[in-house]
């Protein structure tokens, strides 16, 4: 079982950001193999800065630029890795999956088992989830249970800079396809400024974050509110909240949904006997229903009480107050904990 | 033609104005009027008249995320499409939508957000109207940055084998976000694109309103006539940055510098004067252009916010009855 802790020490704090692309840096000089390679990634840096910088260390035939073809580069990404290269490529937007999405879950996924596990891919496909920013539901949406239901990707899902760093050299490092699902609201960008959590402390020196050990971010007696990406922090914020009530949440940060550590979830489950599960993915068929599923299959007994919290099943709307409508925040979580400990 | 071009450009700037209310100095995407990101298409005005002058309300027009001057010419409700952008209930989609996302079925306009992926629409649009025997035609407008889409490539060879009445129309800035055109495709004319399905491709240089007002009308004319799909490739320039906040640094200021000699609308002005219209008749279209904008920025700041319950609306035509409606708040 993961056990909760503070960050390692260090006064150095990074954007979530910048720890990505410190890993990212460091493999790349590392390993001549590593590239990168998407839209607006050299130049730009990254819409969301993902590679903000890199262009400057390693030029234009190692932070590649590509055209608006996602079929096409994301395949390639998939040829290059079977030669066993390791791209790190990067789709603009989950959103943008159904362009692309055969590359992705017929090619870059399955290949290694319709080959009988003689052809693997080794290869990171880096993508920004979330909404959280009026942008409607074509460049919107947390489309995490899509990743995770398909097999044969592992899928990361980072919440904060030391996490970032950790799980991005485990994933360049892994000779699996790797889909890395970073927020927008948690990247630290100029002009969409992030919450305090996810700006850590970062070690210099690299480390690796193994997949499937979820992060016990916050311990507690009452209720286990477990979690992804953004949404730790309002966890966290609801849980301080609720504090001042008596109430004494845990949370978990699952950090990555395949594999899914099911056990640290249980544990402490089994401890609080309530579980309250968050999600900015739709509800239906989705993360919290995996979730609350595998604990009672494991353990029914352990549990007095279930909450989901979820965006419901509407396209993300644009105006503020719709999208602010739908989208789960620390009060509804607030709200999900005190039912479960009614 | 003029009209619409300057009523785009105002458009275009006042927008600007109020989006970057609340956001400056240090520019938040949350902060002020209008939400989300905007994407601005001054400088791209002779593309959207030239060819939409050519159309009724029944013909189809797909844009793409920079929809506003072909909204405008296209004749969508330049209030309500307002209203949509200020995130208003009484928005062209009841605020669901946003500025990328605008659709006026009263003329037949849609949009897409992402790439290209407005031209499949466009083919089905005239696909209906093949059906129906009617003559009507549907335009997929895309950027330049789009013509290495899988979806464009394989609407151009549906629209050709089964020869639909499609004009499709790549707006030519030169910029996909940071990626010039050059670095992306070694076509530097797009409309050779068109060459590969064996139908027509045209390309109009110098944003030329009237060269682009010609090539369409040959264009949707052999549509209508049922002869079949065309292309027409029509050299932009984008004045502003991608969306709002791109400060642009992968732009070389030699070409920044150049944008006011090639902006197509003092030069339109220029041609009206040659044809004899005076600085008067020209103030007066431009005055009136003003006006129209500022009383749908006005209106649409008037209207009321969504009511939150409402996000629930809408997810179907038909919505399904019973618990789980309910469960998601579906129901109420």
């Amino acid at each position: 079982m993961a056990k909760a802790r503070e960050p390692e020490q260090t006064d150095r704090e990074l954007t979530m950001s910048r720890a990505m692309v410190e890993a990212i840096a460091t493999e790349m000089r590392d390993d001549e193999e590593v590239f990168v390679m998407g839209e607006d990634v050299a130049d730009y840096g990254g819409i969301f800065d993902s590679t903000e910088g890199l262009l400057e260390g390693f030029g234009h035939e190692r932070i590649m630029d590509v055209p608006i073809s996602e079929t096409s580069f994301i395949g390639a990404g998939v040829g290059a890795a079977q030669q066993g290269m390791r791209p790190i490529v990067e789709l603009m937007f989950s959103d943008f999956f159904g362009v692309c999405m055969d590359q992705i879950y017929n090619q870059m996924a399955k290949n290694t088992y319709m080959s009988g596990g003689g052809v693997s891919v080794p290869m990171v496909l880096m993508t920004a989830v979330g909404g959280d920013y009026n942008d409607a539901a074509q460049h919107s949406q947390t489309l995490y249970g899509t990743f995770a239901h398909l097999p044969g990707m592992k899928v990361v899902v980072p919440s904060t800079a030391h996490d970032a760093k950790g799980l991005m050299h485990s994933a360049v490092r892994d000779d699996d396809p790797v889909v890395y699902m970073f927020h927008k609201r948690l990247m630290g960008i100029g002009w969409m400024p992030a919450p305090d959590g996810p700006k850590t402390g970062v070690p210099e020196g690299d480390y690796t974050i193994p997949f499937g050990e979820a992060d016990v971010k916050r311990e507690g007696s009452d209720v286990t509110v477990v979690t992804l990406g953004l949404h730790v922090h309002r966890a966290l914020d609801a849980a301080e909240s609720l504090a001042d009530e008596g109430l004494d949440a845990e949370v978990v940060d699952l950090r990555t949904l395949v594999p899914l550590d099911i056990e640290t979830v249980l544990e402490s489950v089994q401890k609080t006997g309530r579980l309250v599960v968050v999600d900015e993915d739709y509800r239906s068929f989705g993360v919290t229903g995996e979730i609350i599923a595998s604990v009672a299959e494991s353990d029914l007994d352990a549990l007095d009480a279930v909450e989901r919290v979820a965006m419901p099943d509407v396209p993300i709307p644009y105006a503020r107050p719709l999208e602010k409508e739908v989208q789960p925040d620390a009060t509804d979580i607030e709200e999900a904990v005190r039912s479960v400990n009614e | 033609m003029y009209s619409d071009m300057v009523t785009a450009r105002h458009y275009e700037e006042r927008l600007q104005e109020e989006y970057l209310e609340g956001k400056q100095p240090k520019f938040d995407i949350s902060a002020g009027p209008i939400p989300g990101e905007l994407h601005l298409a001054a400088g791209h005005e002779p593309a959207a008249v030239g060819v939409c002058q050519h159309l009724e309300d029944e013909d189809t027009v797909t844009a793409p995320h920079r929809p506003h001057h072909i909204a405008i010419a296209k004749g969508v409700d330049l209030k309500r499409m307002t209203a949509e952008i200020f995130g208003r209930e009484t928005g062209l989609s009841k605020g669901k939508g946003g500025h990328m996302h605008l659709f006026d079925p009263e003329v037949n306009f849609a949009c897409s957000g992402i790439i290209a992926q407005g031209a499949p629409p466009a083919v089905g649009a005239a696909l209906a109207a093949k059906k129906r025997n009617s003559d009507a035609v549907a335009v997929s407008y895309l950027g330049e940055g789009a013509i290495n889409q899988g979806g464009f490539l394989e609407s151009l060879n549906l629209a050709a084998v089964q020869n639909l009445p499609v004009v499709f129309v790549i707006e030519d800035n030169d910029w996909a976000i940071s990626m010039p055109k050059g670095r992306v495709t070694d076509v530097s004319d797009g409309s050779q694109r068109a060459s590969g399905f064996e139908m027509p491709g045209e390309r109009i240089d110098h944003n030329d309103p009237v060269a682009v007002y010609e090539a369409a009308e040959r264009a949707v004319g052999r549509a209508r006539a049922g002869n079949g799909p065309s292309l027409i490739e029509v050299q932009v320039h984008r004045r502003m940055g991608h969306f709002m906040g791109d400060a642009q640094g992968y732009r070389p200021d030699e070409e920044m510098e150049k944008l006011d000699e090639l902006d197509p609308i003092p030069r339109m002005e220029e041609r009206l004067r040659a044809a004899g219209l005076d600085d008067e008749r020209i103030e007066s279209l431009r005055d009136a252009a003003t006006e129209r904008v500022e009383e749908a920025i006005d209106w649409a700041k008037d209207q009321p916010q969504p009511d939150p319950e409402d996000a629930y609306e809408d997810v179907f035509t038909n919505p399904p009855e019973g618990p789980a409606a309910a469960e998601t708040g579906g129901d109420d």
